[in-house]
């Protein structure tokens, strides 16, 4: 009876983590979830509908797109690219925004004033545009989106880590471990950081499912991920000139992209409450 | 209050001018601009031609003060793709983007403040809890699909709106709701908060104390208190709005300020990317300058402070 | 002519904590009733729950709870709030927090009268104008046209007293209105509340920590005691000759009656105040209690010693050594 009302109270952090844990499996083993090529084109199968519909192969289970290549093929692969682009990005940005947030935080005054104007300033230049401008100067490449969405959102992260780190310095704790003549490095390492993760964890399950958006976006736009990688953003930019005939083309890549992310926000919501309460409710 | 507003101006001319310095720095990312604009087939002595054509040959802090220089005065030169002046080009479109910003804004506003307030309302109980499943829901949504699946929908198959350019007011509906999309999660979640807060405060007991009406205790002592954040909020959303404009124009074909951008970004057009990155940021920081002016105005304590 | 305010078996529950057990008490017009006991006893949710004001996790049950002879247990909202600011006002422990920040003292003053009376904004203004004047707030004028954040606690207190005026309330509830505030400021609020009971005629509920204000300003007092009325009796017969050991702890805190130490607070006797949660059988004040005896932990008589005047004791009057 508990039990089930703890679900009840908690399923959207369990759906959250199935949806999340679920797409990293398909991501990681996708040569063994699709067995057909992603890349091999069959220009006399094209635009075949899933398996389901009138006219779909049992072959191709989600059917094919407009270069004749395999969808669920593609979708599977698409997987990879998309929780790549989420982890490694929030893993740049994560390092980024911590460490000025840290910083500003715990050393205040002119410091904390110069971080604070950073992320001002940050924040006032439009983030879709110049992730744009840059991919298109530096040329398409995964390491090039990764780094670029990395550069830019990081504010998130700087603003929680340097209210957090505010908040934890006047802690009795971290007030004993000055006095007991520790270094700045080891007071900031052993009792601030671990102290402020639990915001952080929240903070990067918002950034990891913008980070997913912001690529699709581009990518939909032709300057993220460079063809023919089967990026979710690239199919939909592929699929758009079949779509008003054949609408799945741009629904199948749009339902796992809007799943994947309300997955990863359920998680990140989960998890806020869980914070919040404290316990597993 | 006199010495926060010069301190927020200071603040914002300085915001401004870094971000001046990195439009500049932008477009020399890609180390020589001369062979980006000559383009790829072009020959050695086609790139010396642009190079002396643009004034790439001279030193780069002569390129920055001459090219800042020009900025602040509003001009940014001439495009290289559109054969215009930069500041014609975008100001001809500024009012596209302005009227799909605020549509946008409109929509989301009406859409997430009587949400927010319904939640916070009924904290806890079952609508509190779909209304936050929808906005979840509503922040998962890639913008660019909804605006094509809108447009499949609405557009093809029921025909109720056009589907792409700008002629009249019918055209900023679909992409304006998809702009909102963007914006109601952030606003709704600041308007429940505001609410909760608001109404768990000693003086909402005194307003009940009073006997006032619930109307008056919601909609007058409550908002006016929670309505600082969400202006705020509001502000910084905008800003986002009309800087994801350059999806949605794109998606429906609005030629507004963002889909030059994209066009002058695939088209290597750096004067006039460069313009519209400066213009972004300054509205941005117009807007959340503007949002800090109203909330002095809505707090009494602020504006003695 | 029955009181103004009837409480009967007043139950007042936040889940399973029962902060109010069946307290009864009675406020007649024009006279000024006090409320005292240790902080937590359930005075503050007592007075919220006649108002109808208890916070949304609280639940109030009663026998009886009647306002001018008519039954306001069963009145919803719309009707409670007819009620209040009109012919029942309340003001709070919290001077600082009570008022909106983001309106002017006129405004939020204006609004009841508007609200109750369907006056004109002016006529509003002016009758608050005249009534910052009675709580003896200097150029009014001015006053009115300030936020709450420019004035002090005790000048925000004022101005909660004179809103509470503001439509000529038969019964005004004030809930330790002195407590947050510093000694000399204590003074003046207490003597305009009971300058203006003399004058208005009010009924005042007055719950206070602080016996120097009962003994001067009460009619009747009703002592409470994790969640009960353990003592009620006219003031000077309860000073006189308490008669409920917890009554008697808290006197005997204070020095001299007459010569009251006015800082004094209540509750300097030694032990806890117990968590009453429910199936609670007995007298909560037992383990403390310097006469328990062992049916203490039963059921406990309510005891008549005089007209007027009761007490819950097993011990009987008679049995009662003198002080
Ligand atoms: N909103 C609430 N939720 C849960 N318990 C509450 C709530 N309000 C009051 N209580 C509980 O009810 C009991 C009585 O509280 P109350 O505020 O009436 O005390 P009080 O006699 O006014 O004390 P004080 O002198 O400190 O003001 C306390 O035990 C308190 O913890
Ligand atoms: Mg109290």
């Amino acid at each position: 009876m508990s039990r089930w009302r703890s679900w009840g109270r908690n399923w959207g952090l369990w759906l959250g983590a199935f949806i999340v844990g679920f797409t990293l499996f398909v991501a990681i083993f996708a040569p063994m979830v699709a067995t057909q090529d992603p890349f091999a084109q069959d220009l006399s199968r094209r635009l075949v509908p899933p398996s389901w519909m009138e006219g779909g192969r049992p072959q191709h289970f989600l059917g094919t797109d407009g270069l004749g290549r395999d969808y669920f093929a593609r979708l599977v692969y698409g997987a990879r690219i998309s929780m790549l682009i989420g982890i490694a990005t929030v893993v740049t940005s994560g390092i980024i925004g911590i460490a000025l947030g840290v910083v500003g935080g715990f050393f205040g005054g002119r410091i904390d004033d110069v971080i604070l104007f950073t992320i001002t300033a940050r924040l006032s230049i439009p983030l879709i545009l110049v992730a744009l401008a840059v991919v298109s100067l530096v040329g398409s490449s995964l390491t090039v989106v990764v780094a670029t969405l990395g550069l830019l959102l990081w504010d998130r992260f700087a603003v929680v880590a340097r209210v957090a780190t505010m908040q934890v310095r006047t802690l009795d704790y971290v007030a004993a471990a000055w006095s007991a003549g520790c270094s700045q490095p080891y007071i900031v390492m052993r009792e601030i950081l671990p102290n402020i993760l639990s915001p952080l964890a929240v903070v990067a399950t918002l950034e990891m499912a913008l980070a997913i958006l912001l690529e699709a976006a581009l990518s939909f736009l032709g300057l993220g991920v460079p063809p023919p990688l089967p990026s979710w953003g690239l199919m939909i930019a592929e699929a758009k000139d079949y779509m008003f005939f054949n609408p799945w083309v741009i629904m199948v890549p749009g339902m796992s992209l809007f799943v994947l992310v309300f997955g990863i926000n359920l998680l990140g919501d989960g998890l806020r409450d869980l914070l919040r309460t404290g316990r597993v409710a | 209050m006199l010495q926060f507003l010069a301190r927020r101006l200071l603040v914002a001319v300085l915001v401004c001018l870094t971000v001046l310095t990195f439009a500049f720095a932008l477009t020399r990312l890609a180390g020589d601009l001369a062979i980006s604009i000559a383009g790829p087939n072009s020959t050695a002595e086609d790139i010396e031609v642009v190079r002396k054509a643009y004034g790439l040959d001279r030193p780069l802090v002569t390129q920055f003060f001459d090219w800042v220089s020009r900025a602040v005065v509003g001009d940014f030169g001439r495009s290289y793709f559109f054969r215009e002046k930069v500041s014609t080009l975008i100001f001809d479109r500024l009012p596209i983007t302005l009227t799909l910003g605020l549509v946008g804004l409109g929509i989301a506003l009406s859409v997430a403040l009587p949400l927010g307030v319904i939640s916070a309302l009924r904290e806890g109980r079952p609508v509190d809890r779909i209304i936050s499943l929808v906005a979840l829901l509503g922040q998962a949504m890639p913008s660019f699909w909804l605006g094509l699946v809108l447009m499949i929908t609405f557009g093809l198959h029921l025909g109720w709106l056009p589907i792409s350019g700008t002629g009249t007011w019918q055209h900023f509906v679909m992409p304006g709701t998809v702009l909102a999309f963007s914006a109601i999660p952030a606003l709704m979640r600041l308007t429940r908060a505001g609410m909760i807060d608001a109404m768990s405060a000693d003086y909402i007991r005194t307003a009940r104390a009073k006997g006032l009406s619930r109307t008056s205790i919601v909609l007058k002592h409550a908002a006016r208190n929670a309505a600082m954040p969400v202006v705020s909020i509001a502000a910084v959303q905008l800003g986002f709005m009309l800087g994801g404009s350059i999806v949605i124009e794109t998606v429906f074909a609005l030629h507004g300020v963002g889909f030059l951008a994209w066009e002058s970004i695939s088209k290597n057009d750096f004067p006039t990317v460069q313009a519209v990155v400066l213009l972004l940021a300054i509205i941005y920081t117009l807007l959340t300058l503007g949002a800090d002016l109203l909330n002095a105005v809505l707090d009494p304590r602020l504006r003695a402070a | 002519m029955s009181a103004l305010l009837e409480v009967e078996d007043l139950e007042i529950s936040f889940g399973a904590l029962d902060a109010v057990r069946g307290a009864s008490l009675e406020v007649r017009r024009g006279e000024t009733h006090c409320l005292v006991g240790e902080s937590g006893c359930g005075k503050s949710v007592t007075a919220l729950a006649v108002m109808g004001l208890l916070p949304s996790n609280g639940a109030r049950r009663a026998k009886r709870l009647a306002f001018d002879g008519k039954d306001i247990l069963g009145l919803d909202e719309k009707g409670m709030s007819r009620l209040r600011g009109d012919r029942m006002a309340m003001i709070f422990q919290e001077p600082m927090t009570s008022l909106n920040p983001a309106y002017t003292v006129g405004s939020q003053m204006a609004e009841v009268l508007i609200r109750h009376r369907g006056a004109s904004k002016r006529a509003a203004l002016d009758r608050a104008a005249e009534l910052l004047a009675r709580v003896r707030i200097t150029s009014p004028g001015m006053r009115l046209g300030q936020y709450p954040h420019q004035l002090s606690g005790g000048l925000r207190q004022r101005v909660m007293i004179a809103m509470a005026l503001m439509c000529d309330p038969e019964l005004l509830i004030a809930d330790e209105p002195t407590t947050a505030l510093d000694v000399t400021v204590q003074a003046q609020i207490l003597r305009l509340l009971a300058d203006l009971q003399k004058d208005l005629g009010l009924a005042i509920l007055l719950i206070t920590h602080d016996l120097g204000v009962v003994a001067r300003t009460a009619h009747r007092v009703s002592v409470m005691y994790a969640g009960e009325v353990v003592e009620s009796s006219p003031v000077d017969r309860l000073f006189h000759r308490p008669m409920h050991p917890y009554t008697r702890g808290l006197l005997s805190c204070v020095p001299v009656p007459g010569k009251i130490r006015r800082d004094q607070p209540l509750g300097s006797i030694p032990g806890m105040v117990p968590h009453v949660t429910r199936g609670f059988e007995g007298c909560a004040f037992r383990q403390r209690c310097p006469l328990t005896r062992p049916d203490c932990a039963g059921p406990i008589e309510r005891r008549h010693p005089d007209p007027d005047r009761d007490y819950l004791c097993q011990i009987a009057p008679n049995e009662m050594a003198a002080p």
